[in-house]
């Protein structure tokens, strides 16, 4: 039903708003497993630096 | 006391423990994760490929399949966070006010895709990005209550404390959803009617299709990251136990 691929970009003359809604829930959706796999690995570096801490042990 | 009973009934609640839901949650993720992904895609793909141009909206209803789904996850997150931070209140259960936490950031991200892709939507066919109507004004009180909702509980040290205050705010918060879904029926909007009823629906069938597939797409990805977001809600508040510091490599 598209003409071509620019055709489709265009959506008929509302690719902006189109791709500016997709693109935007694309990127939050890549974005928020992102970050909250950083936040699991900062609280994991967190509880070893602090458990290395506790036992008087050099993180070995 | 029927101990009996309660040693029989006790199984139920096996997975109310932290130190058991953990794997469990482990194990469903990638489920989830991964029909997200596959839904996702067949959705787009009905919806970019297979849907017709619309007849009065051109190409800029589009946004549909983006923006319904994502407004219906920010109700019905709102009302699972609300109903695990009541069971939370109720039987001082640990897990169901970690659930609760887990949902928030996930409910006001959704509640933020479905005000930004409806601002998208609205400037091209109602020529405004915005109007403080009922259904608008009304969806943004929702992120409100989500972002209230967070702040409330990150700035209180104690977190059972802090618990069973953002859980109160979360019950009374709840009557803010039947506000929003009933708007476009109890006042005069710009905002169209529902797309979907018990009648049946008003759209033509690829259509339909491919927004409730967009729609089971958010369901999977949304569960999926609740999951996630437990898990490391899990081994923050439980690490001072042992299970927990065995599950970080800790010693």
């Amino acid at each position: 039903m598209w003409n071509s691929f620019g055709d489709f970009l265009a959506m008929g003359g509302y690719g902006l708003y189109v791709w500016g809604s997709l693109g935007v829930c694309a990127l939050v959706c890549i974005f928020e497993p992102i970050s909250l796999n950083l936040k699991r690995r900062a609280l994991l570096a967190e509880v070893r630096e602090q458990g290395a801490a506790d036992t008087g042990q050099s993180g070995s | 006391m029927p101990t009996s009973k309660l040693s029989r009934n006790i199984n139920w609640f096996k997975f109310a423990a932290p130190q058991r839901f953990y794997p469990l949650a482990g194990k469903l993720l990638p489920w989830f994760a991964v029909a997200g992904m596959l839904l996702a895609a067949y959705g787009l793909y009905l919806g970019l490929w297979v849907a017709p141009t619309d007849a009065t909206q051109g190409d800029a209803y589009r946004i549909i399949y983006v923006h319904v789904p994502t407004a219906w996850m920010s109700m019905v997150i709102y009302v699972a966070m609300a109903l695990w931070a009541g069971a939370g209140l109720v039987f001082n259960s640990r897990l169901s006010s970690m659930m609760a936490c887990a949902l928030a950031p996930t409910g006001a991200l959704m509640t933020f895709l479905a005000l930004w892709t409806g601002a998208l939507w609205g400037k091209p066919t109602w020529g405004t990005w915005w109007v403080w109507d009922a259904r608008l004004t009304s969806e943004l009180v929702l992120l409100f209550l989500y972002i209230g909702f967070m702040s409330l509980h990150a700035s209180i040290d104690d977190v059972r404390r802090a618990d069973r205050a953002a859980g109160l705010l979360a019950l009374i918060g709840v009557v803010n959803v039947p506000i929003i879904y009933f708007s476009v029926q109890w006042w005069n909007t710009l905002h169209q009617g529902a797309s979907i009823t018990i009648q049946g629906a008003s759209m033509a069938t690829p259509m339909l299709t491919g927004m409730l597939v967009m729609a089971l797409a958010f369901w999977a990805y949304c569960i999926a990251l609740a999951l996630m977001r437990v898990r490391v809600i899990i081994l923050d508040r439980e690490r001072h136990t042992a299970w927990a510091r065995a599950e970080m490599g800790v010693t």
